[in-house]
């Protein structure tokens, strides 16, 4: 239907635009929705503290970026340096709150972790606030900016460029991580069931402890890129979008890694659609958020699993 | 227990008297001791540049006014509260500035949207309220203590209506607003009403709101529409994220805005992406006229930046405030707020303030281009009824730039006229012939706006 109305009323270049800017948010949702579902994949828990940790990603490279003196001008030496600084601390503040705020807690019922997931995200964006205030900053610029026309009107720009490649190739390494070394072996082992594993003679702790790593490091990823696409940052600028890579976690299946990339992707576009088309049938721009908890709410309804879970026996 | 019962008790007696004790407190009225002035602003939220230029143009009017003996003898203390941009916070701390602080008059707030949330405590509770820079119409609508020594938003929207429509020629135009911001919308209503009486058309109408990190669903579709200008009257914040993300879908159109957009963080997040863009704006700071070129020097030897125009309106309105307690000659009420929506003929920073029968004030706009994160002056759109300064006019200013530019003689009252004369090199629609700077401040380039 919607290819109907393209071609009809709407100019292709248009269409493939919207397609364009929505596979670029979807892109860094997926980012952030791995996070969400490797962990609850292993430990079944939904850290809520995991849109913050987008926001940390952000704000260590902003600072990273400045202490390095790499904020004067485009380069592409900055920008490497300062997504992979902010990947590895990201990856250490995970690895710290799974320590210190999960681990003990680890054996109580999973109402108490997810009350303190929530508690950690809530003690993060303080923190920051306190320390930083809430005024936003502006990241700085480490690409130079410029767009290639593809045809008509639809452009990409290089900020879109990179965000596709870096999160593609993250992707591909996780994946490789997952199914090709004997760590990933562990993580899916441990996945299965964490007792059965801890037999095995795995060091689960480890294992866990290497999830949240790996997660945190691709959602400070997903902050350093959308930092370059939009130079906004906040301390609050990961409750919005960690909730949405969370319903992008849901609808793909939550703990299926495909299935989270496919959740960002088709959330990333149906938000950008109600943006560019909605108004053509009556439904307002601002609607854009409340699009990705309705979808939420029907695949709760209908497909509680997901568009690629698997039906989960409930462990006893 | 009962030792916790009597501790209570004490404590009790204690706020008691420390009550009883504020209510007679520093800012209590009559006509001796200091006088205290509350400022509230956005001082560490999205909008925390408005609130912080506002409040230094606030604290160097006072300073000066402190330095030169005061208002009759008396020094002014200012005491700032932060509202973190958030309305239901400028409700908060009003009240308290009101109860606990007993403040005699009020100024603030920069945003529409939580003036209107405070306004009515001031109005309730009879304390006078300047606001620098709220230009939504309705804040002085909520009672007879509230004022403003800025224009408003039908005036605002009708000179970048004007500007389009007549300047840059355009005939189709986009509009992208701020959903939530009472601001945004009264623009928006206003532009698009006078674009609309001239002949223009709006193509597209499209919304974000605060705190968003994508539009570009929303600029590829009014891309599709092809307008010749696009109106983004919102806050710096979002617009120097919209502005950049126009350049990246490749968006021709320049875009034209508001006051709320000045601000030197629009320079971070817009970055070159802004050049060629205009905006209205309350004052220039390439207006050559000594007071402007005075006040601007004194401002960068203090903060070290060059003010925007929330710190002009900010210093204006202390000083608005300053000059009415000295002609009531106390600060008890009715007199003080009689005193302020008297005032007329106020020379300030940003203009020659009158306020009208509805405590507005009445003053030309500047439109401002925007290159290389300067501001550039463009032209002065005068409110309907106000004729420009009369040197404008006169033809020995208009043949002969540079002697206007050069005798501070002929000087008063003859500032945006001048500045217009000036900063025509800078402007490239009128920059094509040697003759220009004649047609710039001949009466015909000045537009008059119809102020509703």
């Amino acid at each position: 239907m919607r290819e109907g109305t393209a071609t009809s009323d709407i100019p292709m270049d248009t269409f493939v635009q919207q397609l364009i800017n929505g596979l670029t948010i979807g892109a860094i949702y997926a980012l952030i929705a791995l996070g969400y579902t490797m962990v609850y994949g292993i430990l079944r828990l939904i850290n809520f503290a995991h849109g913050d940790i987008y926001m940390v990603g952000a704000f260590v490279g902003y600072f990273l970026a400045f202490q390095l003196g790499f904020a004067t001008g485009p380069s592409l030496l900055g920008l490497t340096v300062v997504l992979v600084g902010s990947m590895i601390a990201a990856a250490l503040v995970g690895m710290a709150i799974e320590r210190f705020a999960y681990r003990p807690i680890r054996k109580y019922a999973r109402m108490t972790t997810l009350i303190t997931a929530i508690g950690v995200s809530l003690l993060i964006e303080n923190l920051f606030v306190a320390r930083l205030g809430a005024a936003p900053r502006a990241f700085p610029q480490l690409l130079r900016e410029q767009s290639y026309t593809l045809f008509g009107n639809a452009a990409i720009s290089k900020s879109q460029i990179l965000i596709f490649a870096v999160s593609i190739a993250l992707m591909l390494l996780l994946q490789w991580v997952i199914f090709k070394t004997k760590v990933g072996t562990a993580m899916r082992a441990v996945s299965f069931n964490l007792n059965s594993a801890k037999l095995m003679g795995i060091n689960t702790d480890f294992i866990i402890s290497f999830t949240f790593a790996l997660g945190s490091a691709l959602a400070a990823a997903g902050g350093v890129l959308t930092a370059q696409y939009n130079p906004q940052i906040d301390p609050l600028m990961g409750i919005i979008t960690g909730l949405k890579a969370f319903v992008a976690a849901v609808l793909g299946g939550i703990g299926n890694i495909p299935g989270a990339v496919l959740g960002g992707l088709l959330i990333g576009i149906a938000e950008t659609f109600v943006v560019g088309y909605g108004q053509n049938v009556g439904v307002p721009t601002t609607f854009r958020d409340a699009v990705a908890f309705a979808i939420l709410i029907l695949v709760l309804l209908f497909r509680p699993t997901g568009l690629l879970g698997s039906t989960v026996q409930e462990k006893v | 227990m009962k030792r916790i019962l009597v501790s209570l008790g004490l404590v009790a007696s204690l706020m008691f008297a420390v009550a009883c004790e504020r209510k007679g407190g520093p800012g209590a009225g009559g006509n001796t001791g200091p006088i205290v002035v509350g400022y509230y602003g956005d001082l560490t939220g999205r909008t925390s540049n408005f609130g912080q230029s506002t409040k230094n143009g606030v604290e160097m009017a006072a300073d000066e006014i402190n330095k030169a003996g005061g208002i009759n003898g008396r020094q002014i203390t200012i005491l700032s509260e932060d509202d973190e941009g958030r309305p239901e916070k400028a409700a908060t701390v009003v009240t308290k500035l009101i109860d606990q602080d007993r403040v005699v008059a009020l100024l603030g707030e920069v945003a529409s949207g939580n003036t209107l949330a405070a306004a009515p405590k001031a109005q309730a509770a009879k304390v006078p309220m300047i606001s620098p820079s709220s230009t939504n119409p309705a804040v002085t609508q909520v009672g007879d203590y509230i004022s403003r020594v800025c224009f408003i938003d039908p005036f605002q929207g009708d000179v970048m209506a004007k500007f389009a429509a007549n300047t840059l020629k355009a005939k189709k135009a986009a509009i992208m607003l701020d959903f939530n911001s009472p601001y945004s919308r009264g623009l928006t209503e206003f532009f698009e009403a006078s674009f609309k009486k001239l002949g223009g058309e709006i193509v597209d109408k499209q919304s974000y709101t605060q705190g968003d990190r994508d539009y570009k669903g929303q600029l590829t579709a009014i891309r599709s529409k092809n307008p010749d200008v696009i109106y983004v009257p919102g806050y710096y914040g979002e617009v120097g994220v919209i502005a950049k993300q126009a350049k990246q879908l490749d968006i021709k159109a320049p875009l034209l805005g508001g006051d709320g957009w000045d601000s030197t963080q629009l320079w971070d997040l817009g970055g070159d992406s802004l050049n060629g863009d205009y905006i209205s704006n309350h004052y220039s700071v390439d207006d050559p006229s000594p007071a402007i070129q005075k006040f601007v020097a004194d401002y960068k030897a203090r903060y070290g930046n060059v003010p925007d125009a929330l710190a002009a309106l900010g210093y204006d309105a202390m000083k608005v405030l300053a000059d009415a307690i000295k002609r009531a000659g106390t600060t008890e009420e009715p007199q003080l707020k009689d005193a302020i929506a008297a005032t007329s003929n106020f020379a300030g920073v940003t203009g020659t303030i009158s306020l009208d029968k509805d405590r507005n004030a009445v003053k030309p706009a500047v439109v401002l281009k925007l290159q290389d994160k300067k501001y550039i002056y463009v032209e002065t759109i005068y409110p309907e009824g106000m004729t420009p300064p009369a040197t404008a006019v006169t033809p020995v200013t208009a043949v002969s730039p540079a002697s206007s530019t050069a005798s501070p003689a002929a000087a008063p009252a003859s500032s945006p006229a001048k500045a217009a004369t000036t900063a025509t090199p800078a402007t490239p629609a009128k920059a094509t012939a040697p003759a220009a700077p004649a047609k710039a401040t001949s009466p015909a380039a000045t537009h008059t706006a119809t102020p509703r």
